[in-house]
């Protein structure tokens, strides 16, 4: 079982959206490929919906921050939007929501970039 | 005397479909233990996190090495043993993720999610080699009725 992506442009924002498990191994490998596509293309303002993701591993916790520091060093912003509860928990666990911006959904995610 | 506890035993080659394969043995196990949906989703990743750190940590990938995973069915818990034939590991020399200098680290997550799902979590070196990492979690004082209740439910699935 792996994971979808599908990408749309929304205002100059990239808004990436998962579904599926994010978890060690093909999942994880299509993230990574995603964003380092967008950065190639130098679209540096991207929100990942992860709303019908409902299941990450620590691999998946990994690729998220990984993820987060790759496009923040290429000068841009990666912000979470839509984060089921089990998401939000292992998030809150980790520490990571003081990592992550987060929005309740896509458009105030979306709207935050200004 | 103590009752002998029911056992399930796999040896899985290291391969990373058999890290979903293992997850999901446990998460069927947990529920004929009468665990919860929401206390199968935290053993299920506990095994899931110690079956990838044995595949990679542990045998690092080479498929000729196995891992072994071992469910025991107690009175009063369920046990998990995950083992690999890698060097072995302490739980101490293991670094805090939640420090502010790990926080931004790619990996070292695994364990400390499941010590923050499990009630109990140990490594030993065998005596034939590798890690032996033993896990439990207690059932709760329903148990028994929730038992039937999952039973019933993967009957009628």
């Amino acid at each position: 079982m792996s994971v979808k992506i599908s990408k749309r442009e929304d205002g100059g924002v990239t808004v990436v959206s998962m579904s599926g498990r994010l978890t060690l191994g093909d999942a994880s490998a299509q993230l990574r490929d995603t964003l380092r596509e967008l950065l190639e293309a130098d679209k540096k303002k991207i929100v990942l919906n992860l709303g019908d993701v409902a299941y990450i591993d620590s691999s998946g916790l990994g690729e998220l921050v990984s993820g987060f520091t790759t496009v923040r060093n290429s000068g841009g912003e990666l912000k979470l939007a839509n984060l089921t509860q089990k998401v939000n928990d292992l998030l809150t666990v980790t520490k990571l929501y003081t990592v992550f911006e987060i929005h309740d959904d896509e458009t105030a995610a979306v709207k935050s970039f200004g | 005397m103590s009752a002998e506890p029911r056992r399930v035993e796999l040896r899985l080659a290291s391969r990373i479909e058999n890290v979903d394969l293992g997850e999901e043995l446990a998460r069927q196990v947990a529920g004929v233990a009468g665990f919860d949906e929401d206390e199968q989703y935290k053993i299920s990743m506990s095994v899931r996190e110690c079956l990838i750190n044995a595949l990679k940590h542990g045998n690092r990938g080479d498929q000729s090495k196995s891992m072994r995973l071992n469910l025991l069915l107690h009175p009063d818990r369920l046990e998990v043993q995950v083992g690999d034939q890698g060097a072995g590991f302490s739980l101490e020399g293991i670094p805090d993720p939640l420090a502010d200098e790990n926080l931004l680290k790619g990996s070292g997550r695994g364990l400390f999610l499941v010590r923050c799902f499990m009630d109990n979590l140990a490594v030993e070196t065998p005596a034939d080699g590798g890690a032996l990492v033993t896990m439990s979690k207690r059932y709760s004082s329903n148990h028994n009725k929730s038992a039937e209740s999952n039973a019933k439910k993967e009957k009628r699935k």
